[in-house]
């Protein structure tokens, strides 16, 4: 089927030199490779993080005030600020080691892994949303609506949670999938909207997240719709007991089937965009739909199918909200959505918009909320710091060439951000 | 100004751009600098311009070193540079533009734009370039642009000017235009080094041409050198500037299109009723100068653009096809902007050479790809059709345009084609490479493809045309033979008709040869 071209010179193609693992390694270190310079602003966010724990302790500050007569005293207190904060912070979010004292003194054993349980527990929205993010980013969209989506599937969700009586493991299944459909429903309508009128996404997600909000403002005061019977707050019944997802280890909230689900979104997308003809037409579109076009893929078809797999993305994070986080689980509310579609956009900035980067990314800044509550509970310091810490994390991955400037790297092949398509300018 | 640089060696990394490069200009000459691509030429002028350092090696202005550590160094010097790709607001006027960097201030720091304009305005006709101060540069064409970036240079007192790869972006019109500036701008004193890969234009304009092999000096010629050796020189073995070919033996029709109306950018008609048919084993080369409706004719008959009228290959109707069936139906298509719809900068080479068959078996089963077939499938085109690249991994944006070129030649060719369309398909190309693609489009009609190649080169029309349609605003206005002389056919690109007494144009484009018998010659009515 090949035709063998007329050819005057014939030179075998250059094969790249055989590299040694330790080459690569020192040669990661000094240009700064994206793996290094994500460790290093994680690095500089704590030590930024760590001033700024120490400019708001009264008790430093009145040790530095009398720094003349006793410097040391101004040292320790300094240190002892920031030792207690980011030990409070470890063992909120991945393991204390008081509860082993506690296990062998007849406490209970699965408390020694509760902080980790806290942890996973927050990371699957976040994992799950930055999926959404993420995917929509490599088919070059800019998905903002994350929230919209969210909520689409979270109304789906606790309706068929609630409103629907079903066996127990067939009634968890389908309140995921109505949840997939649910948030599906919102991206499809992104995608119809720029496929056929070409609607910036930015414009329709960020527009159709207020359309959502409100929606679900209504359903919740509306008693026939999604409002509890007999309450006047706006809020849902909670999910029947037959559908929340089995959780593991510790006191609710705790980690539950739905990481498991997260983990298996992240695989799934991976194995997408690496293997899948449909993934190579979305990695296409997103580095350069005029060439897409000229190869014959449909352009407009792409964006719609990638805003619905965003959206099911999105509403499977809502899912896991519903369906776990106590026995019952929390009723839906105003306030459920919170944060989890914004934190979608930083974690998969944060992740590259590579699906094992987002996973990461999701577990750092569940690890981050899960520890930001033991923080404030156990020291002085607000448990607002870690919102700011997420902030500098996600600055200084965003400005790679100040890391490299700060720890005096050479700058790399990849000197620009690679977050894996273009497109953050729309 | 005297310019002299002396044993300029430059390296990135093992690669040696420069290697102990001399070169002097005198004053008022026009020199070039010849070469293939990543001969060094631009990384020499780059150093000239303060761009980049030179690892060794001194820079002589009349016979006093000087050292240029920044363009603003080289502005001082008196050296201007008109780069490659352009470096202007779109939003901002010609005066605008011009004073930028160099703004001429009145009191209170307040912008003397009177002055500037004033200034433009003399340059402009000082030196032929006919400039409108107050245009904004975003409505001027790709040749005017080009203009103001000399007079941007020019009021900044440069009196050694580089322009590197002017003629890449102008039609051959523009062209003549800048060739004439040029010998304004020397007849003023000022020095010029032009650097180009195509050997016409070099030997139209320069006094002397240097010609630069891998960062060496290989040789400085006189302009009177035969094309043939500056081709050698510049490649370092002998090239076929026009590849053989026989004659063609056309068989039966492939594409039949009649009546093709297509609609430009902004809703203009670009295409107006154009019928044409292409036979299997001939070249039909579509000659016109560019904006003549057929970059909008391609991407027509691609699917890409919706269109009236019908489209028939080897009987079977695609007229509202999509452009996935019509390359699936067999046509090849080599796109005129291989960067922007050719190719995708960031996809390794392996990836581009499936990126239209990647759903096909056996590149892809089911809905999964095959990731060892497209490794092997590449490894086997990249050796076949010499693309050098260090890995077939290797991102195509790190290519060289021939290399690029080469690519996509071979992911459209390496799938059976009845029919090959291919847009410019050496623009910005080195003599090599264009030797190369020449070759394998030739290949492809003698194996029985039908081919269209639309071109504004004369010289490529004339390398591989059976047959040459010209167009002109939007219309066929005639079908000749390849012996046609250079001046008629250029005459007709300018909207004569073909010959004298003919026929209407809307006559002469509706039909193509008798189809009854294929032995008749397909261009007998354009044989005056």
């Amino acid at each position: 089927m090949t035709d063998r071209p007329v050819t005057t010179t014939t030179e075998p193609p250059r094969e790249p030199p055989a590299r040694r693992t330790s080459d690569v390694l020192i040669k990661a270190v000094t240009t700064g490779s994206p793996p290094v310079t994500t460790a290093l602003a994680i690095l500089l966010a704590l030590v930024v993080g760590g001033v700024l724990i120490v400019a708001t302790d009264p008790v430093v500050l009145r040790a530095w005030g009398s720094f003349g007569y006793a410097p040391g005293s101004a040292f320790s207190a300094t240190w002892n600020s920031v030792a207690a904060a980011y030990s409070a912070l470890f063992e909120g979010s991945i393991f204390s080691p008081a509860t082993i004292g506690h296990a062998f003194q007849g406490g209970s054993v699965a408390a020694i892994f509760y902080p980790l349980s806290l942890t996973l527990f927050e990371a699957t929205p976040l994992i799950l949303t930055g999926l959404a993010v993420s995917v929509a980013f490599r088919a070059g969209l800019f998905n903002i609506g994350g929230t919209g989506q969210f909520i689409g599937g979270a109304i789906v969700a606790a309706w068929l949670g609630f409103g629907v009586s079903l066996p127990p493991v067939i009634h968890p299944i389908v309140c995921i999938i109505g949840a997939l459909v649910g948030g599906g429903a919102v991206g499809w309508v992104v995608g119809e909207l720029k496929a056929r009128t070409g609607a910036h996404e930015v414009i329709v997600t960020i527009m159709l997240n207020y359309v959502m909000i409100y929606l679900l403002y209504y359903l919740l005061s509306t008693p026939k719709a999604l409002q509890q019977p007999h309450q006047s707050n706006q809020i849902a019944a909670p999910v029947a007991s037959d559908a929340v997802l089995p959780h593991v280890g510790g006191p609710p909230p705790q980690a539950s089937l739905g990481f498991l689900l997260a983990l298996a979104a992240a695989v799934g997308v991976a194995w997408l965009f690496s293997r899948s003809t449909t993934g190579f037409e979305f990695r296409t579109v997103g580095a350069n739909p005029s060439a897409a076009r000229s190869a014959g893929m449909k352009v407009e078809r792409v964006w719609v199918l990638v805003m619905v797999l965003a959206g099911a993305l999105a509403g499977a994070a809502a899912a896991t909200v519903i369906l776990s986080g106590g026995s019952p689980p929390p009723p839906l509310a105003e306030s459920t959505y919170g944060t989890y579609g914004f934190d979608g956009i930083t974690v998969a900035l944060l992740g590259r918009s590579r699906p094992l980067g987002v996973v990461l990314a999701g577990l750092l800044f569940g690890a981050l909320n899960a520890g930001g509550t033991q923080m404030a509970v156990a020291t002085p310091v607000p448990a607002d710091i870690v919102q700011v810490l997420e902030g500098l994390i996600v600055l200084f991955v965003a400005a790679p060439p100040l890391i490299r400037a700060f720890f005096r790297l050479r700058p790399g092949a990849d000197a620009d951000l690679d977050t894996g398509g273009r497109g953050w300018s729309g | 100004m005297k310019l002299e640089l002396r044993g300029i060696t430059k390296s990135f990394g093992s690669l040696v751009a420069n290697d102990h490069v001399d070169l002097t200009v005198e004053p008022g000459e026009i020199r070039a600098l010849l070469g293939e691509n990543g001969a060094g030429k631009t990384t020499l002028m780059n150093i000239l311009y303060g761009l980049v350092q030179a690892d060794e090696g001194e820079i002589l202005l009349d016979d006093k070193p000087v050292t240029i550590r920044s363009p603003r160094d080289a502005i001082a010097a008196g050296i201007g540079m008109v780069h490659q790709h352009f470096m202007l607001v779109p939003v901002f006027t010609v005066a605008e533009n011009v004073t930028l960097g160099a703004e001429r201030v009145r009191a209170f720091g307040l912008l003397d734009k009177r002055r500037t304009r004033r200034d433009v305005r003399e340059m402009s006709e000082r030196f032929g370039l006919r400039i409108d101060p107050d245009a904004l540069v975003e409505d001027l064409p790709v040749g005017v642009q080009q203009r103001v970036e000399i007079i941007k240079a020019l009021l900044r007192d440069a009196s050694v000017l580089v322009l590197d790869e002017p003629t890449s972006v102008l039609t051959p019109g523009e062209a003549e235009d800048l060739f004439r500036i040029m010998r304004e701008l020397r007849a003023g004193g000022r020095t010029i080094i032009f650097i180009s890969h195509k050997l016409k234009e070099v030997q139209e304009i320069a006094d002397s041409i240097t010609i630069l092999r891998r960062g060496k000096v290989v040789g400085e010629r006189p302009p009177s050198t035969s094309d043939t050796e500056l081709a050698a020189l510049m490649v370092g073995r002998s090239v076929q500037l026009r590849v053989d070919k026989a004659p063609a033996t056309p068989g039966e029709v492939v594409l039949d299109v009649a009546d093709l109306s297509v609609l430009g950018e902004r809703g203009e008609t670009s295409v107006r009723g154009v019928s044409f048919k292409v036979r299997a084993g001939e070249i039909l080369g579509i000659a016109g100068v560019q904006g003549n409706g057929q970059t909008e004719l391609c991407e027509a008959l691609m699917g890409l653009r919706p269109s009236t009228g019908s489209v028939r290959l080897s009987g079977r109707d695609l007229s509202s096809a999509s452009t996935r069936e019509r390359l699936r139906a067999g046509i090849g298509y080599i796109p005129e902007d291989r960067q922007e719809d050719g190719l995708v900068g960031e996809f390794s080479v392996a990836e581009n050479l499936v990126l239209d068959v990647y759903d096909r078996a056996p590149y892809s089963s089911g809905i999964s790809l095959n990731p060892d077939v497209i490794r092997d499938t590449a490894r086997q085109r990249v050796a076949d059709y010499d693309v050098r690249t260090t890995s077939i991994t290797t991102p195509v944006s790190t290519l060289s345009g021939g290399n690029q070129q080469k690519v996509i030649v071979a992911r459209e060719v390496g799938r059976d084609v009845k029919l090959l369309l291919a847009s410019q398909p050496t623009r910005g190309l080195d003599v090599g490479s264009i030797e190369f693609v020449h070759k394998q489009i030739i290949a492809q009609r003698d194996r029985g493809a039908a081919v269209i190649i639309v071109s504004s080169e004369l010289d490529e029309i004339y390398a591989l045309s059976d047959r040459i349609a010209v167009m002109y605003e939007g219309r066929i206005v005639g079908f000749t033979a390849p012996d046609i002389p250079e001046q008629e056919l250029g005459l007709m690109m300018a909207g004569a008709e073909a010959g004298n007494g003919q026929p209407p144009a809307s006559a002469l484009s509706t039909d193509a040869p008798s189809t009854e018998s294929s032995a008749e010659s397909p261009v007998e009515e354009a044989q005056t």
